[in-house]
């Protein structure tokens, strides 16, 4: 179980004059569910993004499934993105398809299944992701925040990705939803086995879900590991972390 | 990679001498190796009734939500035709997985009986045009109708016109605009001036290029061109601005502070819309006739002294004056128009799309409407 996913070492990223990244490293293990923390601007969103392939850093290396992603060809990164799973923070829905048509747009593109059984798949995972089924046939521009979220994550996870990545995927959710939310992402990480990276703010979900987190700041790692090791950690980030008002009563009110 | 070693889902349909069906399966049930299995499962099991079932999985590989989808919905299709059916050989992490999506799994109801015949569609479509058209044309009269009780509001309370944003518009709409307007309308004298000088040669009618060129341009064309152009670069602009601030809802916000977005938005823009464009139009008539004159003295050898000479008697001052005229009825037809559609926008990107280019198919076609209107008038009035 300790296969290392993704793994990263010394990345540098620069936005024009602006050092966002400077040496990061670390490493995702196969079945974990992996925090990204970091304060506004720390860095968090853009890692993620490099791990997708949308943004390349300038330096470094960053490895997914074994793949170099600095010097991956086309058909490997295409089969890389058949093995993952993208939930965006907006939910980033296709505005002129259905939340039914949303999910099942990969399954129809990429494989031959009868439509009858594609439709079967796509009703169930969002009947999973727990939207009613008459939000099937809604457009997104027709959903609440929270169920914009569902149908994306049902998206996500359209194709059975072996790697999830979530970016803050329980902001702009009610607690009783978060809570949910999280409970959903522990349920299909013990029974599918997947890996899931997630960018959060959220200290309920560290404490409940994250097994292993990373802390960004100072365009640096400052703390790897789970919640023990990294509260351990005397470094004033992650002292500021933990020490605010949320964090104290989070401590108190333990797991 | 894992994937790239998988085998493919294989399922065997037998039926032994008691007449039981035997179901072997075996291979990696997953999304991209499903299609065989998939194939037989749909062939066979709807067509089985009554009959005893004996499923052995033992044999499968690795499963996917997809695979398991597959194996759910026939399980279900076999046992509502009054199959009994025994699976044997589930492995534990398959039937762990089974249990979580025999959770989630949607029942199958009925196909839901269709509303319409194809046959009736046209008619339903005609119907459902025919009201949203009805729908559009209320709404665009609402629209005016605000924009009329704002206008009087604004002329009464001077201090409340937005005289900031009008000269920003002017510049943006009109300023801006003038390269393109002085291309289009030299382009234009051009072409008037070679098609009008191969006829009057014919004639030795050289001289009269100028009554030719002077009046069509002042009267007709650069008005005409101008609004054309106009209702492309600013009519479309408008409506996305007024669409991205929609689905983005800052005219929400601009609500709820007590800035009415016509008072912020609409009429700064129809304002200087209405005072760039007659601006414009002069621009083009002066651009034109220039352009008309110079292929003159290139074609027809009529001397630049001359051309002026003939131009002030041919050219009488009113048709200059209405061409300019049209230039705030047009300016107003393109700005009202462009932005209501810009209101109309919902919350999809799609519908920006959609939205602009009916705002501007729509513009062109009411100066254009709006241009014949005046013609026929001003005609029969004897001006």
């Amino acid at each position: 179980m300790t296969n290392t996913i993704i793994n990263v070492s010394d990345v540098v990223t620069r936005f024009g004059n602006k050092l966002v990244h400077d040496g990061v490293s670390l490493s995702v293990r196969q079945g974990e569910i992996y925090g990204l923390l970091g304060g506004s601007g720390s860095g968090k969103s853009t890692l993620l993004k490099e791990f997708i392939m949308l943004l390349r850093p300038q330096a470094g290396e960053i490895s997914v499934f074994g793949q170099n992603l600095l010097v991956i060809n086309r058909s490997d990164a295409a089969m890389l993105r058949h093995q993952w799973g993208v939930l965006f923070q907006a939910g980033a829905l296709y505005s002129s398809l259905t939340v039914e048509e949303n999910v099942g747009i990969k399954l129809r593109e990429y494989t031959d299944l009868p439509v009858k059984l594609i439709q079967d798949i796509v009703r169930m995972k969002i009947n999973m992701v727990g939207l009613p089924q008459t939000a099937a046939d809604l457009y997104p521009a027709e959903l609440s925040g929270g169920m914009i979220k569902r149908a994306a994550l049902a998206r996500a996870l359209a194709m059975d990705p072996e790697l999830l990545f979530l970016d803050e995927p329980t902001s702009g959710l009610d607690p009783v939803g978060a809570e949910a939310f999280d409970n959903l992402i522990l349920e299909l990480r013990d029974i599918l086995g997947l890996t899931v990276v997630m960018v959060t703010h959220d200290l309920d979900s560290i404490w409940t879900i994250v097994d292993r987190f990373a802390v960004l700041g100072e365009k640096k790692v400052i703390a790897e590991g789970t919640l023990d090791q990294v509260r351990e950690n005397p470094h004033p980030i992650v002292e500021q972390f933990f020490g605010g008002v949320r964090g104290r009563i989070r401590i108190r009110n333990g797991k | 990679m894992q994937s790239t070693h998988s085998q493919m889902a294989r399922l065997q349909w037998l039926k032994n001498t008691e007449g039981e069906i035997i179901l072997k399966s075996s291979g990696d049930w997953t999304i991209n190796t499903l299609q065989d299995a998939s194939g037989i499962l749909e062939q066979y099991s709807g067509a089985s009734h009554n009959l005893s079932v004996q499923w052995d999985v033992s044999d499968v590989g690795r499963i996917d939500s997809a695979g398991m989808m597959l194996f759910i919905h026939h399980y279900d299709v076999l046992t509502s035709n009054h199959c009994t059916i025994k699976i044997t050989g589930a492995k534990r992490d398959h039937e762990r997985m089974y249990r979580l999506l025999r959770k989630y799994a949607v029942q199958h109801s009925m196909e839901k009986p269709a509303l319409f015949s194809p046959l009736l569609t046209p008619l339903y479509d005609i119907g459902e045009n025919s009201v949203s058209f009805i729908k559009d044309i209320t709404a665009f009269l609402a629209f005016i109708g605000e924009n009329f009780v704002n206008l009087l509001y604004s002329l009464r309370h001077p201090r409340s016109i937005r005289f900031g944003a009008i000269v920003k518009n002017i510049e943006e709409a009109g300023v801006r605009a003038i390269p393109i307007v002085a291309l289009t309308s030299f382009l234009i004298g051009v072409v008037i001036a070679y098609q009008g000088a191969v006829q009057l040669e014919k004639f030795g009618a050289n001289i009269f290029i100028v009554d030719m060129i002077g009046l069509s341009i002042t009267r007709e064309l650069a008005p005409l061109i101008t609004a054309i152009v106009v209702a492309g670069r600013t009519g479309s602009s408008y409506t996305a601005q007024l669409g991205v601030m929609k689905l983005t809802e800052e005219i929400d916000a601009m609500r709820t502070m007590g800035f009415d977005p016509h008072c912020f938005l609409v009429l700064p823009r129809i304002i200087s819309l209405m005072i760039a464009l007659p601006l414009m139009i002069f621009f083009a008539d002066i651009i034109g006739i220039a352009a008309g004159m110079l292929i003159s003295h290139l074609h027809l050898h009529v001397s630049y002294a001359e051309f002026m000479l003939r131009l002030q008697s041919a050219l009488e001052l009113k048709h200059v004056w209405i061409g300019i005229a049209k230039g705030p009825f047009f300016a107003w037809l393109i700005a009202a128009v462009s932005c209501f559609h810009g209101f109309q926008v919902s919350k999809s990107t799609e519908s920006i799309g959609r939205y602009t280019t009916i705002s501007v198919v729509n513009a062109i076609f009411l100066v254009i409407a709006c241009d014949a209107l005046f013609s026929v008038l001003l005609t029969e009035l004897g001006i």
